[in-house]
């Protein structure tokens, strides 16, 4: 299947009302309804969702993994950034 | 008069569609051009299977004389069967496969719709309504392959066009009433066949426009199904479609 008439496109799955859509994975089709109908067939046989983003994969910008560690590393030792030194008051329970 | 004699007649004559069709897109499992289409066909084979089960199982009480639904689908011979003859003829291509799906599709969708609304059997109607659904699938995704194939490469073009004419002459056949269906027809159980006319050319119009193919001349339209005349690869299908319930007679799983 050449990639010039069935490039690849990424799925999203919405599990229920309220929710997010998450990525389900991904599928060939010629263009968006195409997607969507396969997305539909491959994705939601069991129930999973009841609604369905699909988007082309080459529309997707990444970041560079090269790039991982000045992008990344640089908040591993800003624990303030962590909403972790409140006390809690009791009456609030479980937050 | 009971109508209930004509209606299981009438029911078995459309199983027999549901079953044969969801037969041959089966055959594409494990064989389709890409992933994709693998889980579609057989996504929509077990909808028409579905279908086929309710309707044998009602015309095996309606016929009373202890048929169920595995007698009746698989442990009959090929003259037995009333399916039209459109539903029976080879996957062909993808393009073959989608077509016919399309032409079937295209006029069960009336069918089912006019079955839902209007009537007088209660299970009827459930059928129907459940089938409503899924039939404006199998129209929409068949619809849209036949669009993209005419309407595509040159060689995609032509195979649908080929498709065209080794299928429409088949298609008559669709819109065709037996004796049976004509009493379940003059009781308000089933829909006339014959209605479904217009809004099939609409729907095939629609599509065939957009998929620069054209409607062909049928001079000699083929049919014989509904009376058990089938096609030549019919034996052949059944052979398959009977294997595991003749070896082992009762079987279940």
């Amino acid at each position: 299947m050449s990639n010039q008439h069935m490039p690849l496109w990424e799925v999203f799955i919405r599990p229920r009302n309220g929710l997010d859509h998450k990525h389900a994975g991904s599928i060939h089709a010629s263009d968006s309804e195409m997607a969507l109908q396969a997305a539909r067939d491959v994705y939601t046989r069991r129930e999973e969702g009841n609604s369905i983003w699909v988007v082309r994969s080459s529309d997707i910008v990444a970041s560079d993994p090269d790039k991982a560690s000045e992008n990344f590393d640089p908040a591993g030792d800003k624990v303030y950034r962590h909403p972790s030194f409140y006390d809690i008051p009791d009456e609030v329970g479980h937050m | 008069m009971s109508t209930s004699p004509a209606l299981a007649l009438a029911l078995i004559a459309l199983a027999d569609d549901h079953l044969i069709l969801g037969h041959r897109l089966s055959e594409w499992c494990g064989h389709a051009p890409m992933l994709e289409e693998d889980l579609s066909m057989p996504n929509m084979a077990l909808d028409m299977m579905g279908q086929a089960r309710n309707l044998y199982t009602y015309a095996g009480q309606l016929e009373g004389q202890g048929r169920d639904e595995d007698d009746l689908a698989y442990l009959r011979t090929d003259r037995e069967y009333k399916n039209c003859l459109l539903v029976e003829r080879p996957n062909g291509d993808f393009a073959h496969t989608m077509l016919r799906q399309l032409y079937f599709a295209a006029f069960m969708q009336p069918f089912w719709e006019a079955a839902a609304a209007t009537s007088s059997d209660e299970k009827v109607r459930g059928f129907a309504e459940k089938a409503v659904k899924e039939i404006a699938y199998h129209i929409r995704h068949a619809g849209e392959w036949v669009i993209r194939l005419g309407d595509g490469t040159d060689e995609s073009a032509g195979r649908m066009r080929d498709a065209v004419d080794a299928l429409h002459i088949y298609t008559d056949e669709l819109f065709c009433i037996t004796d049976d269906m004509k009493q379940c027809v003059e009781a308000g159980i089933l829909p006339d066949p014959a209605a479904m006319r217009a809004p099939w050319n609409q729907t095939i119009e629609h599509i065939f426009n957009e998929a620069f193919l054209t409607i062909p001349e049928v001079p000699f339209p083929q049919e014989g199904g509904r009376d058990g005349r089938h096609t030549e690869g019919f034996g052949h299908l059944l052979s398959e479609l009977q294997y595991m319930q003749r070896t082992y007679p009762g079987m279940t799983w």
